[in-house]
């Protein structure tokens, strides 16, 4: 960052900004993608009534039809209310939620009696519950577009939006196991037969907070340091924000369980500071706070026990799962094989297995579909999920404030980092945690937070890609507005 | 904020090119590790969801899946129970596959590559196609014929093998291994039944589980003299050629005299070589095997196929049933040269010559087809799941050709003469002319003695029918003579399976 907080864009900053140049909604491209997308899930669908009932009903493509309705709402809703949005993003995520709703319906079919499989209406099942929440979700993305029609607007509930995260995020650690603890991991909050996991909706509070705060804690993060070995490490009273978050994403880790949303957390807070400030330090202060962190956890697990033996037992799975294959590494194990089967080409679609897998509708939904579709398969919903996060940067690369900086960059590394930790936890890149897969993974909390976000992003593509001497009244205007107008923050323009 | 945005970019594409690189190491690298560990339940459930094709001969179907209503959807089962064993092999759920289960597993199941096209049909018409079908060359009369008079014969042996080969083809007739064993307990879906079946006969002192007539290799005592006496027939000695013999005769250097069978046997000072043949005169080779030397006799043998180790009976030309490479062990001494004494012993197949039964038939289908050895086969045909589309037929195709036409001539003349009136009249076959060797090896010095007999069968055109050789593991005394009536029973049945008489 050559120039913070400069009021209008350098002729550098402008010659990055492909939305500028284009000056092109791009919507119709935007639908052409989005229909070839359904046209792919309607296909899955199909293959996977081929191999799963041996033969493939007149009315396979309901779910797809359903899916395509859906979004062509979306995709509508679009076109009013954020006209220059990124045209890759919608349907790049209708084809991850398609393929979800596939494979959960798939798995409804493989549970189903054969007499039932025949006739197992839409909304039936989990795929069904799936259906009905892609609904609720894309309706709620297309409200929050309507809502926010400027993106800086956020910044002024940054602190309600802070405080609302930090209490998502302490509900499961407070309340009793019987509510909150699903399969070891303290996240969720359950009442009834419905449980929701407050957690995926903190992490878009909190970005919101860290957002807002960084904007204004830049300068005197980013220039008040001192020099120690050739790198510039902040002064010790600006160390407290940070070592306030490593502090609450330990106590996740230690009172929820839960290492991936630990990591989520601090490596969203650690990116996010390292964007607003541009010192690496920070990130070498991060990683080695993490690191630092989860080995002494893994040491007290190994001696103390009582809280960190679950992450003890964690870590213990993830060097070596086979040593208790039918206990403790049975789900890793299970993953492993049904990866392993899948090999480079897979089983086909519905030519799978996964009722063999455990939780196989949620954490290890990866590793289902990619006993089905194989290496080639994951690979290309891999870079599915990597042209989301790109995007994301992309937006955030040429919007033109900072706070929609921060906030797009740190939502889109989240997402990216979300992927990681999940497919990374069921491929033994790292100790598996109970991470959701996004869009993937059976769940309402999950999908409505990440088509939140997916708006969030949405949102902050139409104001990067928007021309400067735009079309539209007041949502146009805030083109080049400078952030400090909205924030007033007096700390911006001291310097050292 | 741009820059650390890009270095961002970065960061997300190397996390994401970890988890490509470390999926790549799962699903290819370590993906057959997977997919075969013994926690993996899911690749047997598959295979058995498709009806696997079965195994053939003459008309009959020798292996079969039939329908369950278990998890495991098709029952693998032999209705020939040990008859066929050895040829066919087993599909255990939870064992290795062997025989033809084994190596021609991918297109029994279905899943060859060979098949792909049918796998597609089944994509669009909703079929589930099983397997091909895999046809035998076997005779089932040949086979039968083995099983029974092997595991009735007149010795009371436990161990043996019968291999009969037609030796115009290379296709094999019959092959019986004794002692046999079910497979059906083996294919078993109560796994814990099945290990219990198999490990049964896996500790039996009789080795069922073994397949003698390709994997056991014995000291093949005279029938080794066929080799010796192709090597003399083409280096100067004539079939009408008077050979040195005697009642006993001890070879320079060497302490242990060689005796003949019995005293009637080649008493005089010399025979002519077909005389040493037909009755079987161990003094005549003796002296014969050490005036060749031993490369010549090494050199013959080799050329018969001896020292093959990676022989295969299957499809032709691709693996298949290993065969043991015979020997024909050491006879020189530490310098190099000659060892008369072991020369000597070896030119009567006794000290360190080793040799399977099927090396015997082949040497008996060698001489019969001038000279000309096919290399033998067992698959006859791959038949498509539609029992129509044929994917591979045997086209058979000469391995070697150890001898000339005229010595392979001079060798049939003197064997048939051994069935006609020396040691092997047993296996006379009315109608045909048969001709062999018998063979009595010493297997050690408490045991009964190995019982050997390898001989052919042609027609009234001269033309080969069959090829075969028995052998009756320390079957004592008449071990040899029973091993010949074996072996002509096994030749009319095969002739029978053909059409003839």
């Amino acid at each position: 960052m050559t120039a913070p907080a400069t009021p209008a864009p350098s002729p550098a900053t402008v010659g990055e900004q492909p939305g500028v140049r284009l000056a092109r909604s791009r919507r119709n491209a935007e639908l052409s993608l989005l229909l070839l997308a359904m046209v792919l899930v309607a296909a899955y669908g199909a293959m996977v009534e081929a191999n799963v009932l041996d033969t493939v009903t007149a009315d396979f493509w309901m779910p797809a039809a359903a899916l395509t309705a859906v979004f062509l709402g979306l995709h509508l809703a679009i076109r009013f209310l954020a006209p220059f949005a990124d045209p890759a993003l919608l349907p790049a995520v209708a084809l991850l939620n398609g393929i979800g709703v596939g494979f959960l319906r798939r798995l409804d079919l493989a549970k189903a009696t054969p007499a039932e499989r025949e006739d197992l209406a839409i909304f039936a099942g989990t795929g069904g519950r799936q259906l009905a929440w892609t609904l609720a979700s894309v309706i709620l993305a297309a409200g929050l577009l309507a809502l926010i029609r400027d993106h800086r607007s956020v910044s002024r509930y940054a602190y309600t939006l802070g405080l609302a995260g930090i209490v998502l995020v302490m509900i499961p650690a407070v309340l009793p196991r019987s509510i909150s603890e699903i399969n070891g991991a303290k996240l969720w909050i359950r009442i009834g037969g419905f449980s929701i996991q407050p957690g995926e909706f903190a992490k878009l509070a909190l970005l919101a907070f860290f957002a807002y705060y960084l904007v204004r804690k830049r300068e005197v993060l980013s220039l008040a340091s001192r020099r120690f070995l050739g790198i510039d490490f902040p002064r010790g009273r600006d160390l407290g924000p940070v070592v306030v978050v490593w502090l609450i994403s330990l106590l996740v880790l230690v009172f929820e369980k839960d290492l991936g949303t630990s990591l989520l957390y601090f490596g969203m807070f650690v990116v996010t500071l390292y964007i607003a400030t541009e010192r690496v330090s920070w990130l070498l202060i991060g990683l080695v706070l993490f690191f630092g962190g989860a080995y002494l956890a893994y040491v007290l697990g190994e001696t103390v026990g009582g809280p960190f033996a679950n992450f003890y037992l964690r870590a213990q799975i993830w060097l070596d799962p086979f040593a208790d294959p039918y206990e403790d590494g049975y789900q890793l194990v299970q993953g492993l094989l049904a990866l392993g089967t899948g090999g480079l080409f897979g089983a086909g679609p519905g030519g799978g297995q996964p009722l063999k897998l455990p939780e196989v509708q949620n954490d290890f939904i990866f590793a289902g579909i990619g006993e089905e579709i194989g290496l080639f398969g994951l690979s290309a919903l891999l870079v599915v999920y990597l042209l989301i996060v790109e995007r994301g940067l992309r937006a955030a690369l040429a919007v033109r404030d900072s706070f929609g900086k921060l906030l797009a960059g740190g939502l889109a590394f989240t997402l990216g980092l979300q992927v990681f930790v999940i497919v990374g936890g069921i491929s033994k890149l790292i100790p598996l945690t109970g991470q959701t897969t996004p869009f993937l993974s059976a769940g309402g909390s999950s999908l409505m937070a990440n088509w939140l976000l997916i708006a969030v992003l949405l949102r902050v593509s139409d104001a990067a890609r928007r021309p400067v001497t735009g079309v539209g009244g007041k949502a146009a205007r805030p083109s080049g507005g400078p952030p400090e107008q909205l924030h007033g923050a007096p700390t911006e323009v001291i310097r050292p | 904020m741009n820059a650390p945005l890009r270095r961002v970019g970065v960061v997300v594409m190397i996390l994401f090119g970890l988890l490509f690189a470390n999926l790549n190491w799962i699903q290819a690298y370590k993906a057959d590790e997977y997919r075969n560990s013994d926690y993996n339940g899911r690749v047997q459930v598959a295979e058995y969801d498709r009806k696997r094709g079965n195994i053939e001969a003459s008309g009959t179907a020798l292996a079969t899946s039939k329908a369950t209503s278990g998890e495991l959807r098709f029952q693998r089962t032999y209705p020939g129970a040990a008859k066929y064993a050895h040829v066919l092999g087993y599909k255990p759920v939870n064992l290795a596959d062997t025989g033809i289960e084994e190596f021609e597993n991918d297109f029994l199941a279905g899943t060859s590559d060979q098949l792909i096209a049918s796998r597609v049909k089944d994509l669009f018409t909703g079929d589930q196609t099983g397997g091909g079908n895999v046809l035998l060359t076997l005779s089932r009369r040949a086979q039968d014929t083995a099983y029974e008079q092997l595991r009735n014969n007149r010795n009371n042996v436990t161990r043996g093998a019968a291999v009969a080969i037609d030796p115009g083809t290379g296709a094999v007739q019959a092959l019986v291994s004794m002692p046999s064993f079910d497979p059906n307990p083996l294919a078993s879906h109560d796994t814990d039944a099945a290990t219990a079946a198999y490990n049964k006969l896996e500790q039996d002192a009789d080795g069922p589980l073994k397949n003698r007539a390709l994997g056991e290799v014995l000291p093949p005592g005279s029938t080794f003299k066929i080799v010796v006496a192709a090597a003399a027939l083409e280096n100067g000695v004539g079939k009408g050629t008077e050979i040195a013999a005697g009642p006993s005769w001890t070879p320079p250097t060497s302490g242990t005299p060689i005796r003949n069978a019995v005293p009637s046997i080649c008493p005089e000072a010399q025979v002519t070589l077909a005389e040493a043949v037909r009755e079987s005169c161990n003094t005549g080779f003796a002296q014969l095997g050490v005036r060749l030397g031993a490369e010549k006799i090494k050199q013959k043998a080799r050329e018969f196929g001896f020292e093959q180790d990676d022989l295969g009976v299957g499809q032709l030309g691709e693996g298949g049933h290993g065969v043991a490479a015979s020997r024909t062990g050491t006879m020189e001494n530490a310098d190099g040269g000659d060892d008369p004494g072991a020369l000597a012993q070896s030119s009567i197949g006794q000290r360190d010559v080793r040799m399977t039964p099927l090396q015997g038939a082949l040497i008996a289908a060698t001489v019969a087809h001038d000279g000309s050895q096919m290399r033998p086969y067992v698959v006859q045909q791959l038949l498509g799941p539609d029992r129509t589309t044929v994917y591979h037929t045997a086209e058979p195709d000469e391995l070697r050709r150890p001898i000339s036409g005229q010595v392979a001539s001079d060798l049939r003349d003197m064997m048939v003469s051994v069935v006609e009136d020396g040691t092997g009249k047993n296996a006379q076959i009315s109608g045909y002319t048969v001709g062999g060797k018998t063979g009595t090896a010493q297997s050690a010095p408490d045991r009964p003695d190995h019982g050997w007999f390898i001989g052919f069968a042609l027609d009234k055109n001269g033309k080969p029918v069959s090829a075969v050789c028995v052998v009756l593991e320390q079957a004592g005394p008449g071990g040899s003579a029973e091993a010949a009536r074996i072996a002509g029973q096994v030749m009319r049945a095969a002739i029978a399976d053909r059409g003839g008489r």
